[in-house]
C-alpha cells in the first residue's frame, strides 16, 4: 500500500487568465480508493483530464503510473482504465463483442482476451449473457459489466465518474464490493462524484474548491476535523466558505 | 378520499409493450406537503409523474389531481400544474430572462405578477439574466427551471429528478428552497434516485420495478427496519465483508460507507465473532449498534 | 393570441441565434441556384410531337411516319395553322412541333431543297435540344435514303430550329423554378420537422404540453416564422435570378407569389406531419431527406423529364406535390401563362395542403407516446 501511483506536485493549469488548477499537490497510493470531490466548476474535470493524459499541465510535475503527464501522456493512457458517468459500452454490440473491442483497443492478445472474458463472465455470473446485446441487459448488469471491462487490461489506475449514481441499493452494494475487490488486487480506484454518500466508501477523499484542494484525508478524519456528521456537511461547509 | 387530497392515485397500472412500468400503484398526498419518490433509474418514477401531469394515459386505475380526473380534466389541470421534467426544460439558446418570460406568457401571466413567489430562487440567477441558459452551471439551470415551473403559481409542483447531476452545495440550496415554498401551500411531488434525500421530504414512497415498496413519513419508514442493525468497521473492508459472509450467525452483510452494515439471525452476536475475524487475520475491528437509514430499509424491502 | 406571439418570437430567436439555420435559410438558396445552373443530360423517349403539315403530300407523310416510328416521339395532333403552335406548346403536352412548308415535295424535286422547321418548348432546354438533335438525325437519314434511292442527285432537307420562350436556351433559367421548389421543401419540411423534434429531444416539449398552450398554437407558432422566412427566400431567389441570370418573371408576379405561398403552406404542414411521426431529430432529417428531398430532385421533373421515366416513376411522381409546383412555376415564370393554364395543378396542391394540415393536426399528440 505504499507505492505511489499518482503523484502531483504544484500542478497549475491555466486557460488564458483563468486558473483552473491552482498549485495542486497530492499523492495516491497503489490499491487505494481515492475520492476526488468538488463543486461544479471547481477544477475537477480539468485535473482528471491531466491525470488521464488528455491534457497537458501548464506547470508542475504530474506522474501517473510511473509516467510524466507532460512528456508521456500516451504511456499513461495505456496504463489507466476509465468508466464514465454511465456505461461506456456499445448498446448494439453483444457482451462478448464489447469485451473483444475493448481488449483490442488496449492491444491485448486474442488468447488473453478470451481467457479474461471467460473468467470475467464467470465472476459476474454472466455466462449465459455472453451473446446478448448490451441494450437488452438490465441497468445494474450493464454497470457492473462496464466496470469489469474498464479493468480488463489490468490497468494501474481506474477512473470512475459517479459509478453508482441512480442504481438500486443492492446493485450499489455489489458494485462497491467489486471496487473493493479490485482495490484489494492492487488496482488504484480514483472516484469522482457529486454524491457525498459515495465519498463515504472511499479510503481517502480530497475536496476541491476554486481550483485548490481544500481538504484531503480519510472520511473519518475529515468528519472529526470539521465536527460534521457526514462528508456532505464537510463538503458544503468548505464550498460555502469558499464562496464568501 | 378527503377534500384535502391533492393527488390521489388508485390502483394505477401502466405498461409499455411487455414492460410493466407501473403495477398497482396507490397513494394520496395532502395539501402543502413535500412528497418524495425514491427509487433507482428505471423504477417508474418518470412514468408516474407523466401520468399525473396528464402527459401519459393510465392503462388501468384512477388518478385524481386537484379534484380533477387526469384523463378527462387534462385541459383544466394543465393550468394548475408546474412541471419540471428530468432534463431541465429550458431553451438553451434563449437567455435566462427570455426563458422565464416565455413560460410566464405561455401560462398567461407575467414575471412581475408572481415575482414574490420566485424571488428567493430567481435572485440567485438574476445577475445573469442576459446569459443564454446553455451557458449556466448545472445548479443555476436547476434554479432557472424551477423558477419557470413556478412562474404561474401552480397548486401542484411536479419535479422529476431535479437534483440529478447537480453538485452537493446546489442540491442543499435546492432543498432549502423547496422547504420555503411550503408557506405558499404548494404541494410538491419530487423524485430522486438518491436515498439520502428522503429525509428532506414530509412523506416518502419507495419505488422499485414499478411497485411501491413503502409509503410513509421517512422516520416511520426507517423505524420499519425489522432487525437490529450493526455497523462493523475494520482496516481491511473487502476481507471483512468476505469473512463476515462466512460467519454462520450472519444474516446480511453489506458495505455501507466506511463500515459494513450487518444483521444477525437472532439479532445478537457474541465473542465468537471477534475470535472468528481474528482467525481470518482481520484487525482493528469495532462493532456498534446503529440506526437503520432509508437505504437499509430499501434493501430489506427489496430482499423479502 | 399573446401566447402565440410569444411562441413565434421564441422561434425567431432560435433561428437568428443559430448560425447553421441562418446559413440554410439565406446562403444555401443562392448557392443552389448557381450550382444547379449546370444542366444534367438525359435521354429522350416518347416525347409528344405535333405536326403542321402545310403540303400534306407523299413525302411529308413518309417523313412524319419515319419520325413517329423512331421510338423517340409519339404522334400528337395535326395542326392547321401557325396560330395553333403556341397553344399546342403552352398546353404543356407537346414537346415540339414540326412544320413542313407548303409544296414540300414539289420544292424538293424542282429546287432540290425543302425546309423542315422544328419548334421546341424552350422552357425545358434538355428536352428541346434533344428533340432537335433527334429530329435532325431522322431527317438527314431520310435525306440520304432519298439520295441513295437515286430519285434526284441533290436533294436536301434543312431542319430549321426555332425555340419559343427561351430563345437563347440558357440552361440555368430552367433551374430557378426547380431550386425554388427544392428550397421550399428543404426549409419548410426539413426545418420545421427538426425544430419540433428538437423540443421533443431536449425535453422542452414536455413542458409545452403540460402548459395551457393548445396544439394549434404550438403548430402555428412553428409555422409562422418559417412561412415568413421562406417567403423572403422566394423573393431573394427571384431577385437573384432577375439580376444574375437576367430572367424576369414573365407572368403575373402576384400569381407566382400566391402560388408560392400555397406551396410553402403545404410544405410546412408536411414538416409538421413528419415531426409527429418521428421521435428524434435524426429520424426527422432522414424522413425529410429520403422522403421529400430526393423525390423532389429526382421525380418532380425538374431535372429529369417525367416523360423519360418508366411509367411506374411517373405514377410515383404523381403523388409528389413538388411535381405540380414545378409545372405551375414554369408556366408563370417562364411561359408567362395565366391562371387558366395552371388551375388544375393549383387545385391538386390545395388538396395536398388540406390533407397534410388535417393529418398533422390529427396526429399532433396532446400527450407523450
Amino acid at each position: 500500500m505504499n507505492e505511489k501511483v499518482i503523484s502531483v506536485h504544484n500542478l497549475v493549469k491555466k486557460f488564458g487568465n483563468f486558473i483552473a488548477n491552482d498549485h495542486l499537490s497530492f499523492e495516491v497510493y497503489q490499491g487505494e480508493i481515492f475520492g476526488f470531490l468538488g463543486a461544479n466548476g471547481a477544477g475537477k474535470t480539468t485535473a482528471i483530464r491531466i491525470l488521464s493524459g488528455l491534457s497537458r499541465p501548464t506547470s508542475g510535475k504530474v506522474m501517473v503510473a510511473g509516467f510524466d503527464a507532460l512528456k508521456q501522456p500516451e504511456q499513461i493512457k495505456k496504463n489507466i482504465g476509465y468508466m464514465c458517468q454511465r456505461f461506456s459500452l456499445y448498446e448494439d454490440l453483444t457482451v462478448k463483442e464489447n469485451i473483444m473491442l475493448y481488449g483490442g483497443i488496449y492491444g491485448m492478445k486474442k488468447q488473453l482476451i478470451r481467457e479474461r472474458t471467460k473468467s470475467l463472465l464467470v465472476r459476474l455470473r454472466f455466462e449465459e449473457f455472453g451473446d446478448r446485446l448490451i441494450a437488452s441487459l438490465p441497468l445494474g448488469l450493464k454497470q457492473k459489466l462496464a466496470f469489469s471491462v474498464a479493468v480488463l487490461h489490468e490497468p494501474k489506475i481506474v477512473f470512475l465518474d459517479e459509478p453508482t449514481g441512480g442504481v438500486d441499493p443492492i446493485t450499489r452494494r455489489q458494485f462497491w464490493e467489486m471496487i473493493y475487490e479490485t482495490a484489494a488486487r492492487g488496482i488504484t480506484v480514483f472516484v469522482t462524484t457529486h454524491y457525498m454518500d459515495e465519498a463515504e466508501y472511499c479510503d481517502r477523499v480530497s475536496i476541491m474548491d476554486e481550483g485548490k484542494i481544500e481538504a484531503l484525508d480519510t472520511p473519518a478524519e475529515l468528519k472529526k476535523k470539521y465536527q460534521a456528521g457526514s462528508i456532505e456537511e464537510v463538503f458544503i461547509r468548505i464550498a460555502r466558505h469558499g464562496k464568501k | 378520499m378527503t377534500a384535502s387530497n391533492i393527488v390521489t392515485v388508485d390502483h394505477l397500472t401502466k405498461s409499455f409493450g411487455k414492460v410493466k412500468a407501473l403495477q398497482d400503484i396507490s397513494f394520496a398526498t395532502t395539501k402543502g406537503e413535500i412528497f418524495g419518490f425514491i427509487g433507482p433509474d428505471g423504477s417508474g418514477k418518470t412514468t408516474l409523474f407523466r401520468i399525473i401531469t396528464t402527459l401519459l394515459l393510465p392503462d388501468q386505475g384512477q388518478v385524481t389531481v386537484l379534484g380533477l380526473d387526469c384523463v378527462k380534466g387534462f385541459r383544466e389541470l394543465r393550468r394548475h400544474i408546474g412541471y419540471m421534467p428530468g432534463r431541465f426544460s429550458l431553451y438553451m439558446d434563449l437567455t435566462v430572462e427570455e426563458n422565464l418570460n416565455f413560460y410566464a406568457t405561455v401560462f398567461g401571466t407575467t414575471i412581475n405578477d408572481n415575482y414574490e413567489l420566485i424571488a428567493d430562487i430567481y435572485s440567485h440567477i438574476e445577475p445573469f439574466k442576459n446569459r443564454p441558459a446553455g451557458k449556466l452551471s448545472g445548479g443555476m439551470k436547476q434554479k432557472l427551471a424551477l423558477s419557470c415551473a413556478l412562474i404561474h403559481k401552480p397548486e401542484l409542483l411536479v419535479l422529476d429528478e431535479p437534483t440529478t447531476g447537480v453538485d452537493a452545495v446546489s442540491r442543499a440550496e435546492f432543498w432549502e428552497m423547496l422547504k420555503k415554498l411550503r408557506k405558499y401551500n404548494i404541494t410538491i411531488l419530487v423524485s430522486t434516485p438518491y436515498m439520502d434525500e428522503a429525509m428532506q421530504c414530509d412523506k416518502v414512497a419507495l419505488i422499485q420495478e414499478g411497485k411501491l415498496l413503502s409509503v410513509d413519513q421517512p422516520e416511520k419508514i426507517t423505524d420499519g427496519f425489522s432487525r437490529k442493525l450493526f455497523s462493523i468497521k475494520a482496516s481491511e473492508k473487502y476481507h471483512l465483508i468476505m469473512a463476515l459472509r462466512e460467519f454462520p450467525l450472519i444474516n446480511t452483510a453489506y458495505p455501507f460507507g466506511d463500515s459494513v452494515h450487518v444483521t444477525f439471525r437472532d439479532d445478537r452476536y457474541d465473542d465468537s465473532l471477534l475470535t472468528f475475524l481474528q482467525t481470518k487475520g482481520i484487525t482493528g475491528v469495532t462493532i456498534d449498534q446503529t440506526r437503520a437509514g432509508i437505504e437499509d430499509r430499501f434493501l430489506e424491502l427489496m430482499t423479502p | 393570441m399573446k401566447r402565440l406571439l410569444v411562441f413565434v418570437k421564441k422561434e425567431f430567436i432560435h433561428i437568428f441565434r443559430d448560425f447553421r439555420t441562418m446559413v440554410i435559410l439565406f446562403l444555401i438558396p443562392g448557392a443552389l441556384i448557381l450550382l444547379f445552373g449546370f444542366v444534367v443530360s438525359n435521354d429522350l423517349k416518347n416525347a409528344r410531337i405535333s405536326f403542321l403539315d402545310l403540303s400534306k403530300d407523299e413525302m411529308t407523310l413518309k417523313l412524319t411516319d419515319k419520325i413517329c416510328s423512331s421510338g423517340f416521339f409519339v404522334r400528337g395532333e395535326n395542326l392547321h395553322s401557325y396560330g395553333d403552335i403556341e397553344r399546342a406548346l403552352r398546353g404543356n403536352n407537346n414537346k415540339a412541333v414540326i412544320i413542313f412548308e407548303k409544296d414540300f415535295s414539289r420544292k424538293l424535286i424542282s429546287e432540290g431543297k425543302a425546309t423542315v422547321n422544328i419548334i421546341t418548348d424552350g422552357s425545358e432546354p434538355n428536352m428541346a435540344t434533344m428533340a432537335t438533335n433527334y429530329v435532325s438525325a431522322i431527317v438527314s437519314d431520310f435525306n440520304s435514303e432519298l439520295v441513295g434511292g437515286g430519285a434526284a442527285a441533290m436533294l436536301l432537307v434543312h431542319p430549321e430550329v426555332r425555340m419559343f420562350y427561351n430563345p437563347t436556351l440558357k440552361g440555368q433559367h430552367m433551374f430557378v423554378p426547380g431550386v425554388i421548389t427544392l428550397i421550399m421543401i428543404l426549409i419548410c419540411a426539413l426545418m420545421t420537422s427538426i425544430t419540433i423534434t428538437r423540443e421533443k429531444e431536449f425535453g422542452t416539449m414536455e413542458a409545452l404540453l403540460v402548459s395551457p398552450l393548445k396544439p394549434i398554437q404550438i403548430i402555428l407558432g412553428k409555422i409562422v416564422p418559417y412561412f415568413i422566412l421562406s417567403f423572403i427566400d422566394v423573393i431573394i431567389i427571384l431577385v437573384l435570378s432577375w439580376f444574375v441570370f437576367d430572367l424576369p418573371v414573365k407572368g403575373s408576379i402576384f400569381l407566382l407569389l400566391a402560388e408560392a405561398m400555397l406551396y410553402i403552406l403545404m410544405s410546412l404542414s408536411l414538416g409538421i406531419l413528419i415531426s409527429t411521426v418521428s421521435k428524434t431529430m435524426q429520424q426527422a432529417i432522414f424522413i425529410s431527406l429520403v422522403g421529400m428531398m430526393l423525390p423532389t430532385i429526382l421525380l418532380s421533373g425538374f431535372i429529369y423529364p417525367i416523360e423519360n421515366m418508366p411509367k411506374i416513376y411517373d405514377w410515383v411522381s404523381a403523388v409528389m406535390p413538388p411535381r405540380y409546383f414545378v409545372i405551375i412555376i414554369k408556366n408563370v415564370m417562364i411561359k408567362g401563362t395565366g391562371f387558366s393554364y395552371i388551375w388544375k395543378e393549383t387545385l391538386i396542391l390545395c388538396l395536398f395542403t388540406v390533407v397534410a394540415i388535417g393529418l398533422s393536426m390529427r396526429k399532433f399528440n396532446i400527450r407523450l407516446q
